[in-house]
């Protein structure tokens, strides 16, 4: 347990160190917020939708978590590279303690950064249904942030380069934002686009936390919770699986 | 009275030990002991498999074939029991720069399952004898190449390990440094008992501190002995034109990068 709390404290530390890092990466999905946010509302209002802020806060917050989640995959990468997983990989503890200690760092600094870009969107206008809903949605939040920060510790494990890490967030993150239902309604969609969505891991976090902010969901919280949880659990096996294959 | 040290005073054990990387043989059929409590200096060109030696030693990397002990045990088939025994100073650092030094140090010690008091005590009375406790609140990335050297070797020695091994713990660091840094660890040798395991390029590093130093070459152990010992066998007057005679003048750099693309190459074809 010490382990595991230890490198958790780290992730957290480093965290709150580097206020730079807090800023700028919540510059994207503030711009997301902001001009497509204001800048679409009108076209949704006038095709019956509502206000499209209430819409895509969600879907803001699923973006920050999704990005700050993925980024704990780029430290390890660090660590690697500034030699400091060593340090830890040689030590006479098992290693799935250290991944299971770096990767609910990642998760919670992901949670740590959903609150603040929350906090923002309600500065912006955004209102869930109750204050009751904004506990709950944020252990959907931090269901969102585990899948996440697994996938990220599987892919940082099996990288080698830094240069890796940016083909991962073009190819793959951005991707998984994009199909994830956070800036469009998933009904009525092309066929191919709609299959592509429901193979994304997002798209159940987004739905969820929509679901309990603004009590309308398009699978049923229950499925996105049962999905998040399946993904989950298959995430952490294959990050502990690819962290105990880390060669020194 | 050396010939008659019997084999409980021999700490490490290394037997016919072998490793390959695909086609490349990086160690080759070594043996040697060393003896506990012993400063001992493992010298030897770039490339020559010392790195490779000590990662086998360290439980990070299997041999291919061969056998090892240290303390009584398998690297391999007991690696957790054996890294408790191991303090270990990288030829890369492997602090953690964006936490202080004090974090680094008590991190190491959960790490190692050493319990709050003594990380606290240890943990001040090593960073105080490497110059180090006035500084123990400030981030790593604000210290010197020396302090970085100093405080992983603190680090190294909290959970009180039996073998420290420092792989070129002197590399880039300024003779005061190296002056500072070698006599608190001989000093650490006398009054601890901790066996160190060092490998330098410095030759009058090793001439200094080592009791008995083993070359290696090619893979190869090719000599054994005091400073003393290695200077007479040669008929040479320093331990560096000793070393010399024994690995020849060629420069490795080129076989080195070689060697090491071919593990590059191993590794890749393995995947």
């Amino acid at each position: 347990m010490g382990v595991v709390y230890i490198l958790w404290l780290r992730e957290l530390k480093k965290y709150l160190r580097s206020r730079v890092q807090i800023v700028a990466s919540l510059g994207a999905p503030l711009m997301y917020l902001g001009v497509l946010g204001f800048g679409l509302g009108p076209v949704f209002r006038r095709a019956g939708e509502g206000s499209y802020l209430q819409f895509m806060a969600p879907g803001v917050i699923g973006m920050t978590v999704l990005f700050t989640a993925m980024f704990s995959g780029i430290a390890m990468l660090w660590d690697r590279q500034f030699g400091f997983l060593k340090e830890t990989l040689v030590a006479p503890v098992p290693r799935l303690q250290i991944m299971i200690g770096r990767t609910l760092g990642g998760a919670t600094v992901a949670v740590l950064q959903g609150l603040l870009i929350f906090a923002a969107t309600l500065v912006a206008g955004f209102r869930p249904v109750s204050l009751l809903a904004i506990p709950a949605a944020f252990l959907v939040i931090a269901l969102i942030a585990i899948v996440f920060a697994a996938l990220a510790t599987a892919i940082g494990s099996t990288l080698k380069e830094m240069q890796g890490f940016q083909m991962v967030m073009n190819f793959f993150v951005m991707p998984l934002w994009f199909l994830s239902g956070a800036l469009y309604p998933l009904q009525g969609l092309p066929p191919a686009l709609a299959v592509l969505t429901r193979v994304d891991p997002l798209t159940y976090g987004v739905d969820g936390v929509r679901g309990i902010m603004l009590g309308a969901s398009h699978f049923g919280i229950a499925v996105d919770v049962g999905v998040l949880l399946a993904v989950g659990v298959l995430f952490v096996a294959a990050g502990a699986w690819r962290f105990s294959k880390i060669e020194v | 009275m050396r010939g008659l040290l019997s084999d409980d005073n021999r700490i490490i054990r290394v037997q016919h030990l072998l490793r390959t990387f695909g086609t490349v043989t990086a160690v080759n059929d070594v043996t040697f002991d060393v003896r506990r409590g012993e400063t001992f200096a493992f010298l030897g060109p770039n490339g020559a498999g010392k790195t490779t030696t000590i990662k086998m030693l360290t439980t990070v990397l299997r041999p291919t074939r061969g056998t090892l002990e240290l303390d009584g045990l398998d690297p391999v088939t007991q690696s957790t029991e054996v890294r408790k025994r191991l303090g270990v100073v990288f030829q890369d650092p492997s602090l953690d720069s964006e936490l202080t030094a004090w974090e680094n140090v008590d991190l190491h010690g959960v790490l190692y399952h050493v319990p709050r008091r003594v990380r606290r005590e240890r943990g001040e009375a090593l960073l105080r004898l490497f110059e180090l406790w006035d500084r123990r609140n400030d981030l790593v990335k604000t210290f010197s190449g020396g302090m970085r050297r100093r405080l992983e070797i603190a680090r190294g020695l909290l959970h009180t390990p039996k073998v420290l091994f420092l792989d070129e713990p002197t590399l880039g660091l300024d003779p005061q440094s190296r002056n500072q840094m070698w006599t608190i660890v001989k000093n650490l040798n006398a009054t601890e008992g901790v066996t160190v395991f060092l490998t330098t390029h410095y030759m009058d590093e090793a001439d200094r501190v080592a009791d008995r130093i083993a070359v290696i070459d090619h893979g190869r152990i090719v000599a054994t002995g005091s400073s003393a010992e290695l200077k007479q066998q040669t008929g040479a007057d320093s331990l560096e034109a000793a070393f010399l005679k024994l690995t020849g003048t060629t420069i490795r750099d080129e076989a080195f990068s070689a060697t090491d693309q071919m593990r590059q190459f191993a590794r890749f074809v393995r995947r």
